[in-house]
């Protein structure tokens, strides 16, 4: 039913799963992206193209979506993707202050990701955690009432 | 004082169906189905004064009686996009109580008629993703999901939806231009929703705490739900506090109650008994009042009338040492990454105002630069499709106003 795909040919069953449970092809758009960001890093310009073809929408349309939400990924990050909430009441509690924290320690900057191919470190905004700030997420998982001396000890315990 | 949406939430496994059950959960379902026509339950929420929780203040039963009364499909989405800086109340119930949303939804599905409920819920918030999708799939072996409800003539789905990371995509519209599969560009209005929503049919938006209120009106009835809060604003109040308090969190308290209260009776007051600068009251958008102003009730007439907003609720207090300058720099880059691109007075005039706030914040602000900052607000608002423009312009607006002399001392930028 679909071209011959490469890059996310693998993956193809399970996302003719996730298309079926859509009301249309188009609106399952996000749902896919998702998952192949799951299952692959990152989302690829070929992973895009594939996308539209399996959809049958424009490759613009795809990038158009991929492009405009911030938790997708154009490019490969590493396996460790910090995210550290930049929003108000993370920063009147400091949460500068644990960037800087985390920049010297991984020696990478904002946006930058280890020569390990480890750590991403990123700057995000809100995450609902503001009664707990400082916040940050690594991966999925919520990390919540922020000093160094905690960023040190999860960060060691996921070296 | 009872409580109507953390009730219970602190017994272990409440958020499992059988413990929900236990505590009388779903009765209220059972009540609406069994004993009320759709018309009845529209009118006591209308009774109740209920207004929504997203931050607009909409009163609900009128806003569910904009929908055609036809057999035409209709969808109800449920607004889990909570991405207001200083708000996460929406979180707390999908987290703890997901069986009052899902009560919540089946009864207001069942009074406008609506067979799809799709739930947004922000892609950050996973966990309460998880717990809501296991809630979800709990009361669909229970049969209060599904086909015929309860042995009734009435069916209804719950579809979970995840966003991707914009916060535009809790306006309405952009959250249904998400759920389409498009990027979350909001639509020009009319026409509305509740006449073309969703995949072009009716739809209702409502947010997560309003929709929770609806099994305690149908059980203890709208009148007595009104009874809690000021006039025209009834319920309680999910107040999110977070910043320079002892005791930050989620309080439940009757909608109205005096901010002061909040701050120094619920929160124990500020950190190290510190002086109070200055308070957001209603989320990032909400414009920022001074210590003095803080003998307010927090509803949304009263706020509205000191030029201010309850929006979601969410209350930033800042302490004495906080620099207002900070403040409005954390505030211009939100909204310069959050304006999705589409009117021009947002995307262009966000991005300026966080260019100017950083040379200002950098001391090497310009002399009419504060003037310039509040000319473009005024070339904002209300020139651009959705709220966004507004909600980046009004708290830029009020800072200055409010703390003009400190930001002139401290930067140098005195006209």
């Amino acid at each position: 039913m679909t071209k011959f795909t490469k890059i996310i040919e693998d993956l193809l069953p399970e996302i003719n799963t996730i298309i079926s449970k859509y009301r249309t092809k188009e609106s399952s758009i996000l749902g896919v992206l998702n998952f192949i960001q799951d299952k692959k890093g990152f989302i690829s310009k070929e992973a895009e193209k594939e996308v539209s073809e399996i959809l049958n929408v424009p490759p613009a349309k795809v990038h158009e979506v991929a492009s405009f939400y911030t938790m997708f990924f154009l490019n490969p990050k590493g396996k460790y993707l910090i995210q550290v909430c930049r929003s108000i009441s993370c920063s009147i509690l400091n949460s500068e202050s644990i960037i800087d924290y985390i920049q010297d320690k991984l020696k990478i900057n904002i946006n930058q990701t280890t020569t390990d191919k480890k750590f991403t470190l990123i700057k995000v905004e809100c995450l609902g955690s503001c009664g707990k700030a400082p916040a940050m997420r690594i991966n999925d998982k919520y990390y919540e009432n922020l000093t160094i001396e905690k960023v040190n000890e999860i960060l060691s315990g996921l070296r | 004082m009872e409580l109507i949406l953390t009730k219970n939430i602190e017994i272990e496994n409440y958020k499992n169906i059988n413990a929900y059950l236990k505590y009388g959960g779903y009765s209220a379902v059972k009540k609406a189905l069994g004993e009320y026509s759709s018309e009845k339950i529209v009118d006591e929420v209308k009774k109740s004064n209920l207004r929504g929780r997203g931050g607009a203040g909409f009163p609900t039963g009128m806003k569910w009686s904009f929908v055609p009364k036809n057999n035409e499909e209709k969808f109800l989405c449920v607004n889990a996009d909570e991405g207001e800086p200083g708000s996460f109340k929406d979180r707390l119930i999908m987290e703890k109580n997901p069986h009052l949303l899902i009560e919540g939804i089946i009864i207001s599905c069942y009074a406008i008629g609506i067979n799809t409920a799709y739930v947004y819920i922000r892609g950050e918030y996973l966990e309460s993703r998880d717990v809501f999708l296991k809630a979800v799939e709990e009361a669909k072996a229970k049969k209060l999901l599904g086909k015929n409800i309860l042995g009734r003539n009435f069916s209804l789905d719950i579809i979970i939806v995840a966003g991707a990371g914009a916060y535009v995509c809790g306006e309405e519209t952009g959250l249904i231009e998400s759920i389409e599969g498009k990027k979350g560009w909001p639509r020009i209005k009319p026409p509305f929703p509740a006449i073309k929503g969703l995949f072009q049919k009716p739809t209702v938006v409502n947010n997560v705490e309003t929709i929770a209120n609806i099994p305690w009106i149908i059980l203890n009835s709208g009148e007595k739900f009104a009874n809690f809060g000021t006039s025209k604003n009834g319920g309680t109040k999910l107040y999110t506090v977070s910043g320079h308090v002892k005791n930050p969190g989620v309080f439940e308290l009757p909608i109205g109650t005096s901010l002061r209260e909040i701050i120094y009776t619920h929160c124990n007051g500020i950190r190290d008994d510190k002086k109070l600068k200055a308070v957001i009251p209603g989320g990032l958008s909400a414009p920022v009042l001074k210590a003095d102003e803080i003998d307010v009730a927090m509803d949304f007439d009263s706020l509205a009338k000191i030029g201010s907003m309850l929006g979601s609720g969410g209350i930033i207090v800042m302490d004495e040492d906080t620099n207002i300058v900070e403040i409005m720099k954390t505030t211009a880059e939100f909204y310069a990454h959050e304006s999705c691109g589409q009117c021009t007075p947002c995307r262009e005039g966000t991005e300026w105002m966080r260019k100017i706030i950083d040379r200002i914040y950098n001391k090497s602000g310009k002399k009419d630069d504060l003037n310039l900052l509040l000319e473009i607000t005024d070339n904002i608002i209300g020139r651009t499709i959705c709220p966004l423009g507004d909600a980046a312009s009004m708290p830029i607006k009020a800072f200055i106003t409010k703390f003009r002399d400190e930001i002139e001392k401290e930067t140098g930028v005195r006209s």
